[in-house]
């Protein structure tokens, strides 16, 4: 049970997130507290869910809440690596029509940053 | 008709954020041997541990406390229920408050709470939530029966090599 987040400054103004494993009431505030903070300056943020194995209310909840703070400060949030589970919430939850999503994994090499 | 559970596991746990992945571990046990299938495995979790999450931020404001959960094993079905003995809310009030998100141009409608209930709902056969006295939420989820006869049980069905 441990969320993995990785920052990669891709190129300007570009941050991508790389989450890992179970996102739940225990590690959604970690989620929250890496990715609030780089909602600012209009910042591209990519959350790559590719090796989320499990996310429930509270993860889609800081989703939610960065999604909301993107767009206050005209900056985008963009979800990837998504499998056929997190399509499946994120259709019956309604948020895939307002949350952007990319069904491309970004990014493969380097992907080195700090895990948490 | 009257029927008896088959069998029944019951677990408590402390109304703890961390205790809260047991309580999917152990479902995901119970349910993969009764033969659901990946997908059905997956909502129960998930459903299960919305109820279990509801718990641990509602119902013990301010001090320690318990939930109960208890699974029963039918033949043609799994029953979960999962008890709390905190804080009681209005079920109705909460009903009104769930349902899928919509876009909405003001940006603060957009709730960040108040998925789980929907979720549950919507991924669960049956859901009957009462709160009084603490919260019980009860969820029933059928064995695609079916499907799995399909595969199984008539082997006399298989060409023979």
């Amino acid at each position: 049970m441990n969320v993995l987040i990785k920052e990669k400054a891709d190129a300007k103004n570009v941050v991508t997130i790389f989450v890992e494993g179970e996102v739940d009431v225990l590690t959604a505030p970690q989620l929250r507290g890496k990715l609030l903070p780089l909602c600012q300056n209009g910042t591209t943020i990519y959350v790559d869910l590719s090796k989320v194995e499990y996310i429930d209310s509270t993860g889609l909840g800081v989703l939610i809440g960065a999604y909301k703070a993107q767009r206050a400060t005209a900056g985008r949030l963009i979800l990837t690596g998504m499998n056929a589970r997190l399509n499946r919430i994120l259709r019956i939850t309604g948020l895939h029509e307002i949350i952007e999503i990319e069904d491309q994994t970004q990014g493969d090499g380097n992907n080195e940053g700090t895990a948490c | 008709m009257k029927e008896q559970p088959v069998d029944s596991i019951s677990l408590t746990i402390p109304a703890k954020p961390e205790y809260v992945g047991i309580v999917r571990l152990t479902l995901s046990g119970i349910a993969n041997r009764m033969g659901f299938n990946y997908d059905d495995i997956e909502d129960l979790k998930l459903a299960v541990s919305e109820a279990c999450t509801n718990a641990v931020d509602h119902a013990y404001t301010g001090g320690d406390g318990e939930i109960d959960i208890c699974v029963r094993i039918l033949e043609d079905r799994i029953e979960v229920e999962v008890v709390d003995r905190g804080n009681s809310f209005n079920v109705d009030d909460i009903e009104e408050r769930t349902g899928p998100i919509r876009f909405e141009p003001s940006m603060n409608s957009l709730r960040e709470r108040g998925l789980g209930i929907y979720l549950m709902k919507t991924l669960m056969d049956e859901v009957d939530i009462k709160g009084d006295n603490g919260v019980i939420v009860t969820m029933t989820k059928y064995l695609r029966k079916n499907e799995v006869e399909l595969h199984v049980q008539s082997p006399a069905s298989y060409p023979y090599r």
